[in-house]
C-alpha cells in the first residue's frame, strides 16, 4: 500500500499524459486522472475530482496535483470537502517533474506529507544521521546521464536507508532522494559525479548507487 | 422588515435570469483576457441550479443559498465554480436555519461570502478579480445598515458600489487567475469576474425593491 496521486488537469488528455509518465517511474502506485468536464470540455469537474480521490487512496493518504489556478481551488475544495480532510493535500508543485517526483517517493514507501515535498521539489526529511562522511566518485557511462528515470532509480534506491546522501557535480549539489534536485544536475553521459553519505548505513547507500552507475542504471 | 425563503429564492432566480441574459457578454470579456468560459460556466451553472429548484423547494433562505453554491460547485468548472461555490457556501453557513433574511444577516452573509473568495483565490483589491467588485460592495452595504437602510436598499447600495468596483479593474494589470499570464495586456479591459459579482448583486438589489413594492 502506498500513497495515492490524483492528477487534476483542464485537460482529460493532459491528466491522462502525466499519468501515463509519472507511472512509468513507480510501479505500484496508485495514480488517478481527474481531467476535463464531463461533456469532454476544458474544465475541472468537482465530481471527478472527488471520486479520484476515493480511487486513489488506499488508506496512507492521497496527494494531488493541479495544472492551473483553478484546478488548485477545485482540488482545495474537494480536500475540505472530505469526510476526513487529513486524508488528502493539494501539492504546490509544478505538474510534470512534480507528478514524477511524488510517485517516485510514494513508491519508495514516503508518507503523504513526504510524498507531497518530494512533488514540490523538496527531499522527504532524512532519517537522523551520525558518523563521518563517506565519499565515492561515479562516472555516468549510460547514454542519457542523468535523466528522470535514472535520477529516479537512484533516488529510490536509497528507500529506507539510514543515510543522508549527497550529489555533487561541478559546483552543485544534491539530495541525492531529490529526484527534481538530481535533474536540476544536468549530469550527462562522461560527466563524473562526487556522492557523499553520512550516517548508520552511509556505505550501503554508496554501494547501491555504485551498483546502479556500473549496470548503467539498467540501459 | 425581513426577507423569506420564498423572496430569497425568487433574488437567486432573477440572478440566474440575468446571467443568461449576459451570458454572451460575459463570454466576450472573458475571451479577450481569459479562457473565454465565464458566461457559459456560470450558464450552465446557475441554470442547473434552476432546475433543481423544481426537483426540491429548499425551506430556509440558507437552505436556498446552500443548493446554489453545491451547483454551482459541481457544475460550473472553471474558476467562478469554486468561488461562487464558497462564497455562497459561507454565506449560507452565516444564515443557518434562520426562517427569514433581515438587513443584518444580509450584511453578514455578503461578508462571509467576500472572505470566502478571498480564502479561495487568494486575490486582494486591486488583483483584478471579483475582490475588486465584492470588496467595496460589502463596505457599502455595511454603511448602508448603519443608516438604517433595509434588505432592499442595503443590496441597492451594495449593487452600486459593486459596479463602481468592477469598473475600476478597466486599467488594472491582473495579479490573479488566466488574465495574469497577459501581464500589461490585461490592462483596459473589463474583468469578466468582478463584471459577474456586479451583475448578481444588481439582480439581488432589483428583485428585493420588487419585493417591498410588492409587500
Amino acid at each position: 500500500m502506498t500513497v495515492g496521486l490524483v492528477i487534476v488537469s483542464h485537460s482529460a488528455a493532459l491528466a491522462a499524459g502525466v499519468v501515463e509518465l509519472a507511472g512509468q517511474m513507480a510501479p505500484g502506485v496508485p495514480i488517478i486522472p481527474a481531467g476535463g468536464m464531463p461533456d469532454g470540455g476544458l474544465g475541472t469537474d468537482f465530481a471527478a475530482v472527488t471520486d479520484a480521490v476515493a480511487t486513489a487512496d488506499q488508506g496512507e493518504g492521497v496527494v494531488l496535483l493541479f495544472d492551473l489556478g483553478s484546478a488548485q481551488m477545485t482540488a482545495d475544495l474537494v480536500v475540505e470537502s472530505m469526510a476526513d480532510p487529513d486524508q488528502a493535500v493539494v501539492a504546490d508543485a509544478p505538474l510534470v517533474e512534480g507528478a514524477v517526483a511524488a510517485a517516485v517517493a510514494a513508491a519508495g514507501g514516503a508518507s503523504m506529507a513526504a510524498v507531497a515535498s518530494a512533488a514540490s521539489g523538496h527531499a522527504p526529511d532524512a532519517s537522523v544521521v551520525s558518523g563521518p562522511a563517506e565519499r565515492i566518485e561515479i562516472e555516468l557511462t549510460n547514454e542519457i546521464g542523468l535523466h528522470a528515470r535514472p535520477a529516479a532509480q537512484l533516488a529510490r534506491s536509497l528507500t529506507g536507508l539510514t543515510a543522508d546522501v549527497t550529489v555533487t557535480f561541478g559546483d552543485q549539489s544534491s539530495d541525492a532522494r531529490s529526484v527534481l534536485g538530481l535533474l536540476g544536475l544536468g549530469a550527462r553521459k562522461g560527466d563524473r559525479l562526487v556522492v557523499s553519505a553520512q550516517g548508520e548505513q552511509a556505505a550501503e547507500a554508496l554501494r547501491r548507487i555504485r551498483q546502479l552507475a556500473d549496470d548503467n542504471f539498467g540501459e | 422588515m425581513g426577507c423569506r425563503t420564498d423572496g430569497v429564492v425568487a433574488a437567486l432566480k432573477a440572478a440566474a435570469d440575468t446571467v443568461v441574459a449576459h451570458r454572451d457578454e460575459l463570454v466576450e470579456l472573458d475571451r479577450v483576457i481569459g479562457d473565454g468560459d465565464h458566461g457559459e460556466n456560470l450558464q450552465r451553472g446557475f441554470q442547473t441550479f434552476v432546475v433543481a429548484l423544481t426537483r426540491s423547494t429548499p425551506d430556509k433562505p440558507g437552505a436556498a443559498v446552500k443548493l446554489l453554491a453545491t451547483t454551482l460547485i459541481s457544475t460550473v468548472g472553471g474558476a467562478a465554480g469554486p468561488l461562487y461555490g464558497t462564497a455562497c457556501l459561507r454565506a449560507a453557513t452565516t444564515l443557518g436555519d434562520a426562517d427569514e433574511l433581515t438587513p443584518e444577516t444580509t450584511v453578514a452573509a455578503l461578508r462571509a461570502a467576500l472572505g470566502g473568495v478571498v480564502a479561495r483565490g487568494k486575490a486582494e483589491v486591486g488583483d483584478k478579480t471579483m475582490v475588486d467588485a465584492l470588496t467595496p460592495a460589502v463596505d457599502a452595504a455595511a454603511e448602508a445598515l448603519g443608516s438604517g437602510a433595509d434588505i432592499a436598499g442595503v443590496l441597492a447600495a451594495a449593487a452600486d458600489a459593486a459596479e463602481k468596483g468592477a469598473e475600476s479593474t478597466v486599467p488594472l494589470v491582473a495579479r490573479k487567475g488566466r488574465a495574469s499570464y497577459l501581464g500589461e495586456r490585461s490592462a483596459n479591459h473589463l474583468d469578466p469576474g468582478a463584471r459577474s459579482t456586479s451583475l448578481l448583486l444588481r439582480a439581488f438589489a432589483d428583485s428585493a425593491a420588487k419585493h417591498r413594492s410588492a409587500a
